[in-house]
């Protein structure tokens, strides 16, 4: 069930927007303290040990790794890419610390402050800003400053680096940590169970609403390291959290690998709002350089009634290879997946998610918008999967791409798998250009080219745009080239 | 205002304008009639920048400036508007917004101050009236989804709220039922003004009976091959346009 469209007519505009720098390459110096590269229990050892872990935790990690020792890189996705040398990247590398970790921001590396300045993260800002979003940062492996986490403390709430968590809520990690991603779902989940450095954990008790938007900074920094982050978030009956996601990285001439995981777990009546813009370094207009994005990311509603949504707007990276999904086993419980995916000049993103219905009157939605541009590859892979025991379950999906330029590509593969003779799934596709015709009216309406491409591109993607939380919106779509459209009217 | 001197273009190595003369004077109104395919919409296109038609030849001055050197948005900023034809659906894109976007483009260009949400809604509440324009539309994506006439009526609204020194109207009247002509020709008269020029490309002679014109020049093959007051309008449509195909075969007599 793939259609592949090429688009027949060139446009300037859609070219120029497709060849635009990326504006947020630059390096900071900061000296890393780093294992030497390479992978094998010894690495693992260290990287457990440098992070005094628990003896769990050592273990969790050499099954993985061994269990990964077994597995082949899978082939399956639709992008090409060198063959990765595992050998040669280093697993562990951190800022040098002072002692124990910052008290505060003060405390901080002015150095590293600045590098959140470039990017638009200004974290002092932030804290005089009184408590919109708090920010649990991650600069390159180790979590250098968490703010509001006193706040939050106050309701119970958990929130911080998963470093911390182990050492403190090892209860909470050993019971959850794996149980959603386990090491052997994949070649990259697996890999990244074996050699994660850290990531964020959330924990939200009963009956609490987390006041305030939950963030955090990812930032690739240190050469040829790859990044695996861990990422936990555990919504308990009846709470509500909403977590935002965001990269940015340095430009640089090695292709970073990066191979995050992402576990979610709602219980009864909880709502977990999990909301990504990622622009790292998509690479030159050769595809050299940029970053290989390869995710394992998956939610559990496990209790009825619960819900979990994935809003994700992926603009950088070389290669995307991510399936946020959810497995829909409380009964009633809710499911949805709005993505945006840019591809441009060498980037190939193959990206969806799998919803797997297994509770009965579970709902799912998917709306997956594909933006291709340059010699961009952008395929949309998505599964629906209704068990036999879910009655009354309900899929609806839309799958829309758009071509700009005749270089590139848009596929889409839906794979559909129903079990049960109640169940309604609609599965909704379309594939449009930016035509000239709609660019010369908007340029005889006094629109530049440029900005007529941006205002499109942005009007094709509004309905996943607006679900995301404000601050976010407007990140995307300054990260698309676009004016806030809607302001009026 | 605007002068077209020699004008010829061509699509794809075949010529379509083939020497076109025009004067327009500010605070006139110019028809410009023709059966199909005598070039009178690439005649409008071309004005407005559109770069499928190459120029070979002859030259087209605004207000003193070369216009064939500036790209279609800097025509748009200096004051000319094209009403399309066939006006084109803009998916997901909402029409105030795509107005507001274009309202102040040209003001920027012009060194004026850009409006407001607040501002520039109470000029669209204004001009809305106008037009008769159903307010729902304004929320709606551009042109997506409108009828034909509805495409029109937006057009001549756009037009409204843009206030161009030189409209050029192609075909506005095709596709309208007699009520909405009159409604759109009310629209159209309204923006008249002696500091700005009208050209009305149509087919027919019915719009020119709501927008009245001061000189029709008449299109056949590329070339003006006659020019005259409105009278030369009822003329046409009481011979019809074969009579003018007739007098192409000789060399172009210009008039008035």
């Amino acid at each position: 069930m793939s259609d592949q469209i090429k688009l027949e007519r060139n446009s300037e505009a859609a070219e120029q927007l497709a060849n635009r720098e990326y504006k947020y390459g630059f390096v900071t110096d900061i000296e890393a303290d780093s294992a030497p590269p390479g992978l094998s229990e010894e690495i693992i050892r260290f990287i457990s040990a440098k992070k005094e872990e628990p003896e769990f935790m050592l273990e969790f990690r050499l099954k993985a790794f061994r269990h990964w020792l077994t597995l082949e890189e899978p082939d399956w996705a639709f992008v090409n890419y060198p063959a990765i040398d595992y050998q040669q990247i280093v697993y562990y590398s951190a800022p040098k610390a002072q002692g124990d970790g910052p008290q505060s921001l003060d405390e901080v590396d002015p150095k590293l402050l600045e590098t959140y300045a470039k990017l638009g993260i200004p974290l002092k800002e932030q804290e005089i800003l009184a408590g919109v979003v708090a920010v649990d940062a991650v600069f390159d492996s180790v979590s250098v400053a968490t703010t509001f986490k006193g706040k939050l403390e106050e309701l119970g709430i958990v929130f911080c680096s998963f470093s911390e968590a182990v050492k403190e809520h090892p209860d909470l990690i050993r019971k959850y940590l794996g149980s959603v991603v386990p090491y052997t779902d994949n070649f990259f989940a697996a890999l990244n169970a074996a050699v994660f450095t850290d990531g964020s954990f959330v924990y939200i008790p009963k009956g609490v609403r987390c006041p305030m938007e939950l963030s955090t900074y990812f930032r690739i920094n240190a050469a040829n390291t790859g990044q695996f982050e861990r990422t936990l978030i555990v919504a308990d009956d009846d709470a509500y959290v909403s977590y935002l996601e965001g990269c940015t990285a340095p430009q640089r001439d090695e292709n970073q690998l990066h191979a995050a995981v992402v576990e979610l777990i709602a219980a009864e009546n909880s709502t977990i709002k999990y909301s990504t813009v990622q622009n790292w370094y998509p690479g030159d207009e050769n595809g050299v350089g940029g970053i290989y994005n390869f995710v394992t990311k998956r939610g559990k509603c496990a209790g009825a009634n619960s819900k979990i949504s994935w809003t994700q707007v992926e603009t950088g990276s070389s290669i995307t290879w991510k399936y946020p999904g959810c497995i829909l086993q409380g009964d009633n419980s809710v499911g949805e997946f709005y993505s945006v995916a840019l591809t441009n000049n060498c980037q190939q993103a193959d990206t969806g998610t799998k919803m797997v219905h297994i509770g009965k009157n579970t709902r799912s939605t998917i709306i997956s918008k594909g933006i291709s541009a340059g010699r961009g590859q952008n395929t949309y892979r998505g599964l629906v999967k209704i068990l036999k025991g879910a009655d009354g379950a309900r899929n609806y999906s839309q799958c829309d791409s758009m071509l700009l330029g005749d270089r590139c590509g848009a596929h889409t593969f839906p794979y559909l798998d129903v079990q049960n003779r109640t169940a309604t799934v609609e599965h909704e596709a379309s594939t449009s250009k930016i035509g000239e015709d709609q660019i010369f009216y908007c340029q005889q309406r006094g629109i530049s080219a440029e900005d007529a491409v941006s205002m499109i591109v942005n009007g094709f993607c509004k309905e996943v745009f607006s679900e995301l939380p404000m601050e976010f919106a407007v990140e995307a779509q300054k990260l698309l080239g676009i004016s806030l459209e809607g302001s009026v009217g | 205002m605007l002068s077209v001197k020699n004008l010829k273009a061509s699509i794809d190595g075949t010529e379509i304008l083939k020497g076109i003369n025009l004067d327009v004077k500010a605070g006139e109104v110019h028809a410009i009639m023709g059966p199909n395919g005598s070039g009178k919409s690439t005649l409008a296109q071309v004005i407005a920048g559109r770069d499928t038609y190459e120029v070979t030849e002859g030259s087209v001055t605004y207000m003193g400036k070369d216009l064939l050197e500036l790209p279609p948005e800097e025509r748009a900023r200096e004051g000319i508007f094209l009403a399309f034809q066939y006006p084109v659906e803009i998916p997901g894109v909402n029409n105030t917004y795509f107005l507001k976007a274009a309202l102040n483009a040209a003001r920027k260009h012009q060194g004026l101050e850009e409006l407001d949400a607040m501002d520039f809604l109470m000029l669209v509440r204004e001009k809305m009236k106008i037009i008769q324009l159903d307010e729902e539309l304004l929320h709606r994506p551009v042109n997506a989804g409108f009828s034909g006439g509805e495409k029109k009526r937006n057009e001549i609204f756009q037009m409204a709220v843009l206030d161009p020194k030189l409209a050029v109207l192609d075909e506005t009247d095709s596709g309208l039922d007699i009520d909405a002509l009159r409604t759109v020709a009310e629209g159209v008269n309204s923006l008249r003004g002696k500091d700005k020029a009208i050209v009305v490309v149509t087919h027919y002679q019915r719009l020119l009976e709501h927008i009245v014109p001061d000189y029709v020049h008449v299109l056949a093959d590329g070339r003006v091959v006659r020019s005259g007051g409105r009278e030369l309008a009822l003329e046409l449509e009481k011979e019809g346009y074969s009579w003018v195909e007739q007098q192409t075969a000789g060399p172009a007599e210009t008039r008035g």
